[in-house]
């Protein structure tokens, strides 16, 4: 508790990591004027400053707040840290929308090719990165950020651990966002699909995800509950094995300290399985777990109902993880790839129909007794839809890894269609739903400004979802089987850019698709903006009128 | 010509390949645990937590 007669000095934590940021500030000087070449001279100048800017604010906090830190409690209750849960949920909104745009930009660009605008910097190959980097990482991964740090204090019943520490994760994960995007428009990248940027992001991002994991563990370990949630597992799984991945995937030799272009450890097919470990399991554990661990958290919490089967939830959570791991060489079928690798991963792929089915199960079956709640509460029914979309993109997903079917399949809009069945459906939804659940409980707001705006999101979300996943499935199949199409004469039936021709009306309806998308996102923007500023405050007992943070 | 069973790739291929009965029997005892009927109430409590809290 605050003594008045305790004398005010800067904390371990305060006074070091000032003098870090001061150092890396003096280092990125130097480096940016050493620089090989623009884009790392430009990133090197940007971290200078905000290194500088984090010394700023860490003296400025330090100045503006009382002697004593935040305590733990409150006349026995946990005195939950949400400043971090703000920040990230707001950074989330935000590049959801510039993410959702980016999107529409280049879906657009492949309809109007002239949008590319004949420049490097808005070139297809440089935007592409920046909307897939945006929408998974940056909304994703604020959105999981925001979100595991909610549930992981209200689970265990105790304050996030660590003063700086989380603020430090949250700032830091977007900086590191900031130099992978500008990075990709300026032509900065190491070719890895969802690992583009390169070798000194990456080792930003490794500081900051194993803070993460840091303050994450520390929590739980100080938890009173003395079960660790189940929701808890997966955002554990979430961290532990991101970690692992960006480590695997991203071991690199710099042509220079002073310059952006690494080359990879290792070559070849090697390489390429790497890559693919990494990739699929980014879906599996980044895509999957992270927002099954919200699917477990928020939906019994909207709907007042208990987890369905819990039991059903560990045997979920652990056939996720002795499985996903495997299922990477499905996107190597038909390549160098060893024949029984490519026969292992679609072995695993298939057999993740059992765990991911059951989990949908698990997540639907939590409305029993509450269907109701369907018909009259549109956040709830934004969850449950994304809990479908879960089971209909995990029923595609293996199907798609079966080499016959990946024959026809594989390098067509099928596989474009699929990944946006997930990730509008799945993973958009089930984020929108958890936002428009915490955004209130955050910022100590009764409810939503609008349901009815939520319904409108939600109805143009889906039909935006229902026009981009239809006119892909009818593209790639087109484009597969017109591939494939030979005369009586063994000779090719259609030219390439036949191909591409017929593919022109459904590229523009995917566009359209897309932009209802991005409506709806901007409703939501709205919605959540005005629940913060006018939203009636909750009436709360006198202590939380004690600085939460 | 050398023999094929050598002790060295006798014990390279028992630690390659021991991980998937391992795996196995790891993940068997976990469902176990999940489905054994004394631990009912617990998870039945757990399944509760988000419905409790402060």
């Amino acid at each position: 508790m605050s003594q008045p007669s305790i004398s005010k000095s800067m904390t371990s934590g305060e006074s070091g990591l000032a003098v870090v940021f001061a150092v890396t500030a003096f280092l990125c000087v130097i480096a940016s004027a050493k620089a090989l070449d623009a884009p790392f001279a430009f990133h090197a100048a940007l971290s200078a400053a905000a290194s500088l800017a984090a010394v700023f604010c860490i003296i400025n906090r330090y100045l503006d707040r009382p002697a004593a830190l935040p305590p733990a409690e409150i006349n026995g209750r946990p005195n939950y840290n949400m400043g971090p849960i703000k920040f990230s949920s707001v950074m989330a909104m935000f590049w959801g929308i510039a993410g959702f745009l980016v999107g529409l930009i280049i879906a657009s660009q492949l309809a109007w090719p002239a949008l590319n605008l004949d420049l490097p910097w808005t070139s297809f190959g440089r935007l592409r990165p920046l909307h897939t980097s945006a929408v998974i990482f940056a909304f994703g991964g604020n959105v999981l950020i925001a979100t595991s740090f909610y549930v992981v204090q209200k689970s265990c019943r105790v304050r996030l651990a660590g003063d700086l520490a989380p603020w430090f994760v949250v700032v830091g994960y977007n900086f590191f966002i900031l130099i992978a995007g500008t990075g990709y428009l300026l032509g900065v990248t190491q070719s890895k699909e969802y690992a583009e940027p390169e070798w000194y992001a990456d080792l930003w991002l490794t500081i900051v995800w194993v803070t993460y994991l840091l303050v994450f563990l520390a929590t739980i370990i100080k938890r009173k509950e003395p079960h660790i949630f189940v929701a808890n597992w997966f955002y554990l799984a979430f961290i532990v094995t991101i970690a692992v991945l960006h480590l695997g995937n991203n071991p690199a030799l710099p042509v220079s300290v002073f310059g952006s272009k690494s080359y990879v450890a290792w070559g070849g097919i090697q390489d390429a399985m790497f890559q693919w470990w990494y990739g699929h399991n980014a879906v599996g554990f980044f895509l999957t777990a992270g927002f099954l661990a919200i699917m477990y958290y928020f939906i019994p919490k909207r709907a007042e109902r208990p987890i369905y089967s819990y039991r059903l939830s560990i045997i979920h959570f652990w056939a996720l993880i002795f499985l996903y791991i495997w299922a990477g060489p499905h996107h190597l079928h038909y390549t160098a790839l060893p024949d029984w690798t490519q026969t292992l991963g679609m072995t695993f792929s298939i057999m993740l129909w059992m765990p991911s089915w059951g989990g949908m199960i698990n997540g639907l079956m939590t409305l029993s007794g509450a269907w109701d709640k369907l018909r009259t509460d549109p956040v709830l029914r934004m969850l449950v839809v994304s809990v479908a979309f879960y089971g209909m993109s995990t029923f595609e997903g293996p199907m798609m890894s079966i080499k016959v079917v990946n024959s026809l399949s594989h390098y067509t809009d099928w596989t474009i269609g699929h990944v946006h069945s997930g990730a509008l459906g799945w993973v958009g939804f089930v984020s929108f739903g958890a936002l428009y659940c915490m955004v209130p409980w955050i910022w100590n707001r009764k409810g939503l400004y609008s349901l009815k705006l939520v319904n409108w999101h939600f109805w143009i979300a889906t039909l935006g979802i229902v026009l981009y996943i239809s006119a892909m499935w009818v593209s790639g199949i087109l484009q597969g089987l017109m591939w494939r199409a030979y005369t009586s004469l063994g000779f090719l039936e259609y030219s390439f850019i036949e191909t591409v021709e017929a593919m022109h009306p459904f590229y523009i309806i995917r566009a359209a698709g897309g932009g209802l998308f991005l409506i709806g996102a901007l409703i939501m923007a709205y919605n959540l903006w005005m629940t913060v500023r006018v939203g009636e405050q909750e009436v709360q007992m006198p202590v939380a009128l004690q600085p939460a943070e | 010509m050398k023999a094929i069973l050598t002790l060295d790739n006798l014990a390279s291929g028992l630690v390659t390949t021991i991980w998937t009965p391992v795996f196995v029997a790891i993940f068997l005892a976990i469902v176990a645990y999940a489905l054994w009927p004394r631990n009912k109430a617990a998870f039945d409590e757990a399944a509760h937590l988000p419905l409790r809290e402060e």
